[in-house]
This record gives structure tokens, sequence and C-alpha cells, in this order.
């Protein structure tokens, strides 16, 4: 799950990291209130969840309370990748004389929890690890949420040269672990941290991510999801404990089990079709899940016909096939649905099916030919 | 032969007296796994499936000789799971329980630091020798002993795998499912060193997906050790996958240019492997290589 900025922000300031003064406004007459506040200038920073917003313009220095109306009005207006801009993120403007990238990530490879660091801030940490990889400085905490400070010194000097500001990066980044382990993070971000006019250190952008898998023990952070952002489907899918995921295609599809839901997409696709979707229905023989399926898929007009694909193990194939029918009595399905079983009692399955006039494959192959046939 | 679990295997299911937990103890036992107890803390003295229930895993471990624990537990739950197994020093430790936060496993994987005892998975759907014992939630009838030792990040697609295999009459020594979180006990490179190991292992399947780099990690020791001695044929799901995407999976996500399924064909090609487009295409290869 991602937050914005300003959520980060916020954060950041109850861990003790210095940040830029301001606040997020959604109307211009509070900009103005916090603008007076901090003094001109300010930065208007759009708040959207996805990257690239300088470039797409979404960032503005204004002097005057003049050129704060116009601009907060042009940001308003602002469409960034398909996302409006409902949010503004009114900041003091300051005065960077050095950027840095800071970050607190989790590096599967390395089972651990690592510290990365560049002198090289302000721009897209994947293009520094491309262009000039010595640049990228690493600390893994070894499995713990502490710094060792054993062999912190060589670190942290590695990456700030003066005394001054290694003691304030030292608080930043335990100010950093902090957050990342406080709320179950995947990735806690400052870039970039840069050195102000007044030679101090400044977290001048935030960027927080949460383990989706860890929002259970986190309720208060649930709050934070910006629903704008949420494909409704998507959404609705999850509810329905489905996994979903809508593509270009026009092939429905309906599996059971991550793995095997992309393998039919990629089959599909190299049978001349297009897959519409990625549906995980997992382990469970639950026939409602056929439904709201189906319902997902079907509101996308593109899809012209369906594919369900099921691998029975947990999942009993018969309970699958009654969830067809039952979902085929509740709501009218314009286009031809391909259904494939093998497992877990499929010839029950079968012969339900047949008696209903659908027609069932046992190999994938045989199925993924006819459905993109059908897309045709 | 085969790897990690065999006739020897002494399970104790943990969870065993939950929904999961009791049916797939059920679906074991009838396939010929030797389960000996079940845990769930304070209902200790229940029996659920004929299999009497302790309260701890020590206390289990202790009465039955179990040298194998497999976990159901809910995922808020599971690392309390897995400390308490390595605590009580189970050699092998199996969750199926899908969900667990990454920092879950980050405590995990430091607690297992030189301890002698092995986790695979999470979110992962265990491990079977056919014919010999099943510890996890695969379809045992679809699986036949024979000679392919078969690893993968997947579930369902393993049992594709596995069931075109036995249609065409070639047999699994062992069936390993990595699972499918970013964090896991054990990675493609452990099994395929297991496998080359195993002498009635004549040839590998290795099911990968996007995300991640265990398939780029494996493929360097594919190439100097593997390949010249038992063939390989491998499967990359996600090729229609687009970036940025969580898949089902938790670790199943393209999130930089080496982690995108097509970089990780070639660099197993470029190995030595045979990457196939459709799994249906495995059998006639390996009856190809394997005389």
């Amino acid at each position: 799950m991602k937050i914005h900025e300003y959520q980060a922000v916020e954060l950041f300031k109850s861990a003790g990291l210095p940040v830029v003064n301001g606040r997020v406004a959604t109307e211009i007459k509070e900009a103005l209130v916090i603008a007076q506040e901090t003094g001109y200038p300010v930065v208007l920073k759009s708040q959207v969840l996805v990257g690239g917003r300088g470039k797409a313009g979404g960032i503005k220095k204004v002097a005057t309370k003049e050129e704060l109306g116009e601009a907060f009005n042009v940001l308003k207006k602002l469409s960034i990748k398909g996302y409006p801009v409902e949010k503004i993120l009114v900041v003091k403007a300051i005065d960077i004389k050095k950027e840095f990238y800071v970050a607190v990530t989790v590096d599967s490879g390395r089972d651990d929890v690592v510290l990365i660091a560049s002198a090289e801030g302000g721009v897209d940490i994947e293009e520094t690890a491309k262009m000039n990889p010595a640049a990228i400085k690493k600390f893994y905490l070894g499995g713990k949420n502490t710094i060792d400070l054993a062999r912190w010194p060589a670190f942290i000097s590695s990456i700030f040269p003066g005394s001054k500001h290694q003691q304030e990066g030292t608080k930043i980044f335990q100010g950093l672990i902090k957050v990342f382990f406080e709320n179950d993070c995947s990735l806690a971000e400052i870039n970039p941290l840069v050195v102000t006019g007044e030679g101090h250190l400044l977290a001048a952008d935030a960027k927080v991510n949460f383990d989706d898998n860890a929002l259970f023990r986190h309720e208060a952070l649930e709050k934070m999801r910006d629903l704008t952002y949420e494909d409704a489907d998507e959404l609705e899918a999850k509810q329905s404990n489905l996994s979903f995921v809508k593509l270009e295609g026009n092939v429905g599809c309906i599996v059971n089990g991550a793995g095997l839901a992309m393998a039919t997409m990629d089959i599909i696709k190299l049978s001349g079709g297009q897959p519409a979707n990625f549906l995980d229905v997992g382990g469970s023989s639950n026939p409602e899940k056929v439904l709201s399926a189906l319902k997902i898929i079907l509101r996308n007009k593109q899809v012209k016909a369906i594919l369900i694909n099921i691998f029975g193990g947990i999942t009993r194939c018969d309970d699958i096939a009654k969830g067809i029918l039952a979902a085929r009595e509740q709501i009218n399905i314009p286009v031809p649905l391909v259904v494939r079983l093998t497992g877990t009692n499929e010839k029950e399955a079968k012969e339900l099916l047949a008696k209903n006039e659908i027609n069932t494959y046992s190999t994938m192959r045989e199925a993924v030919n006819k459905v993109v046939e059908l897309s045709k | 032969m085969s790897i990690l679990v065999d006739q020897n295997t002494k399970l104790i299911v943990q969870g065993i007296t939950g929904h999961d937990g009791s049916f797939h103890t059920q679906q074991m036992v009838a396939y010929g796994t030797n389960v000996v107890g079940g845990v769930t803390p304070g209902k200790g003295g229940q029996m659920v499936e004929g299999i009497l229930v302790f309260n701890s895993v020590a206390e289990a471990k202790e009465r039955t000789g179990a040298n194998v624990a497999v976990i159901y537990v809910p995922a808020k739950f599971a690392k309390a799971a897995i400390l308490e197994d390595i605590q009580a020093g189970l050699p092998l430790i199996i969750c199926i329980t899908e969900g667990l936060p990454v920092l879950d496993m980050v405590d995990v994987r430091r607690a297992m630091k030189n301890k002698p005892c092995r986790l695979v998975g999470p979110n992962c759907p265990g491990v079977i020798s056919p014919g010999k014992s099943k510890v996890g939630i695969m379809p045992g009838h679809i699986h036949k002993p024979g000679p392919i030792g078969v690893v993968s990040r997947s579930g369902t697609l393993t049992y594709e795998v596995v069931y075109n295999l036995s249609l065409a009459n070639i047999g699994q020594s062992s069936c390993v499912g990595l699972g499918g979180d970013p964090i896991i006990g054990t990675r493609f490179i452990d099994v395929l060193e297991m496998f080359l190991r195993d002498d009635e292992t004549k040839g590998i399947v290795m099911v990968g997906e996007i995300g991640g780099q265990d398939e780029q990690i494996a493929a360097e020791f594919i190439k100097k050790e593997v390949v010249k001695r038992k063939p390989v044929v491998g499967f990359i799901a996600g090729r229609t996958a687009p970036p940025g995407k969580r898949m089902g999976h938790a670790g199943a996500i393209i999130s930089s240019g080496d982690s995108t399924a097509e970089a990780k064909r070639k660099i197993l090609q470029d190995a030595g492997v045979t990457v196939v487009d459709v799994p249906d295409e495995m059998p006639a290869i390996f009856k190809q290589k394997i005389k």
C-alpha cells in the first residue's frame, strides 16, 4: 500500500525527522493561510501516488499570494498519468546546497533490511544504480532494528564528508529505521535529503510504502488509503478474496493459483489471443467466488470469451462446476465460456456441466486454443 | 532416495485443530504419511483424525520423536509457530501459511542463522516424495514415483507440470514448493543442490516466475554444476504480467528489468536449461534426454 507525501511527512515528524515546514491543502484559502504562516516563497507539490510529477508540471514555486492563487488553480486542473490532483502540499521553499538519497527497504535476496544511501540525490535511484553503481552505499541491519555501531562510522562517513552532517545523518537514519519498523514498511525513502543554506540536513520529500501482508496489525494505517488509486474492480475482487489485475485484451480468465493464472495468460498470448485479466480464485471451493469473478470480468465490455482453468487440489472441480451453474442462473453471461477442469472430483464436475450443455476440456492447451478461437 | 521427506518422516501438524489443518491431516494420513502428532496451544489431549494433539512443539517432539513439522496456523501466528520449531530443534519445518509479513520473515531468518534446521515456505504447497510421504496440500493422486525432481515457486502450476509428467508415465522423486513470498526459507539453489546429490533424481524441473533474483542465482549454479550431470527443464510464469503489479503472490512483481519473465528465461537458457513455452512440452524433452 502506498501513501501520499503529506501522510509520509506526518510519520516522519512523529519519528523526529527534520521535515520542511508546511501542510496539505485542498482549497486556495487553506493554502494562503499555510503560506502566510511559513512565509513566501513556498512550493506547491501535487499529491499523487504516481512517479514523475515534477516532469508533469505538478510542482510549482511561488513568491506571492497572487502567484499562489494562479498556480494552485493550474495544479488542481492537472491530471498526472490519468490521476487528478486533489490535495496540494504547501511547504516553505528551501535553499538547497546539496542533495542526497536515503532509504530503508527489504533486500529479499539477503533476507535482511538494508539502508541505502547515495550522495547523488534528487534523481531516480534506479538510474544511479545503472549509470554509477559505485555511488550507492548499502548498510545491512543484520536482522535487527537498530544500527550496529561498530560498522556504522565507515558507512556514514562514506556518504557525508563532514562530522556535523554525520551526526545529523545518523539521527535521520535512526528516525527512518523507526518509521520503517513501527509501521511494517516495505520502503521508507527520502529523495532528496538536502543540505540547506544554513548547513542543516532536511527531508525535502517523503515516500513510504507499507507491506500489505502486515496491515492486519496496523488498523490506523488502513485509514490512509486513497481509494482514488484503487481500481474499483481490483478492490471489489479483494473484498471477495480474489486476486485480480486488469489487462488490455479480450479473453477473460478465471484460474485457481497465482502461478497457473500467470501461465494461463502467457499461453493465451502465445496462442494468438490477448488476456483481459489476471484472476486467481484462490484455494477454496466456495461457489460464490466463481460468481464474483464472472461479475467482475463481465463488467469489461471488451471481453469476448472467458476461460475457466481449474487444477483441482484443495479446490474441488465439482464445487467450481456448481458455481458456474449457479452464476448462470443469477446473471446473464453473454459471452462463451470455455471450461477446463482437472484434478479432484473432475469426473463429477464434467458430468454436471455436460448435463447443462457446457463443454469441458481436460488439457490447458485444448482449452486455450478454443477460447482464443472464440475471441477472434 | 528422495529429498526432504520420505518413509522415515515423522510429522507433527501445527494448527491441526483448525479447518485447513484437520482436513489436510486427514489427506496426509490417507496418503500414507506418518503423522505422529498435532500441536494447538491449549488443546492438548484432544484427538483430530485419530491423531493426539499436544500443547507445544517441544512436548510433541519429545513424546513422538517427530522430525518434521508442517504449519497451517493463520498468518498472524505463523512466525511464533516457526520460532517454536526452531527452539525445539525440529530439523525440517514446512510452512503452508500464506500472508506472513515480510519483517516476520526477516526475524525468522535471523533466528535460523547457524541453527541445524531448514524451513520450506511460507506460502507454499509443501513437499511430496511420491509413494513415500506427502507433507502439505498438494493432491497426492496426480503424483507417481519416478526419476524427476520438481522444484517450483508455485502451487497449482506445479500440479499442472506433475500431471503432465505422470500422464506421460514419467514419475517424480520429490516435488518441492518453495512458496510465492519474497523471503522464503529454501530457494531454488538449495533444492538443486539436494537433487544433484540424490541418486534417484535423474532430471530436474524448475518452475519459476517474475520477481526477485532466485532464478538468476540458480542459473549460475546450474551452469557450473548441474547441467553436465542432470538435465534441467524450466518454465517461467508471468510473460504477460505488467510491471509494478503484484500478481497474486507477494513476491511475483516486476520491479526491475532483470526480474521479468523474458530476462529469467534467457539467463536459464544461457545456463543450459531447456526452457519450454507450455508445461505439456516437458515430458517429450525428458524422454529424449533420459534413457
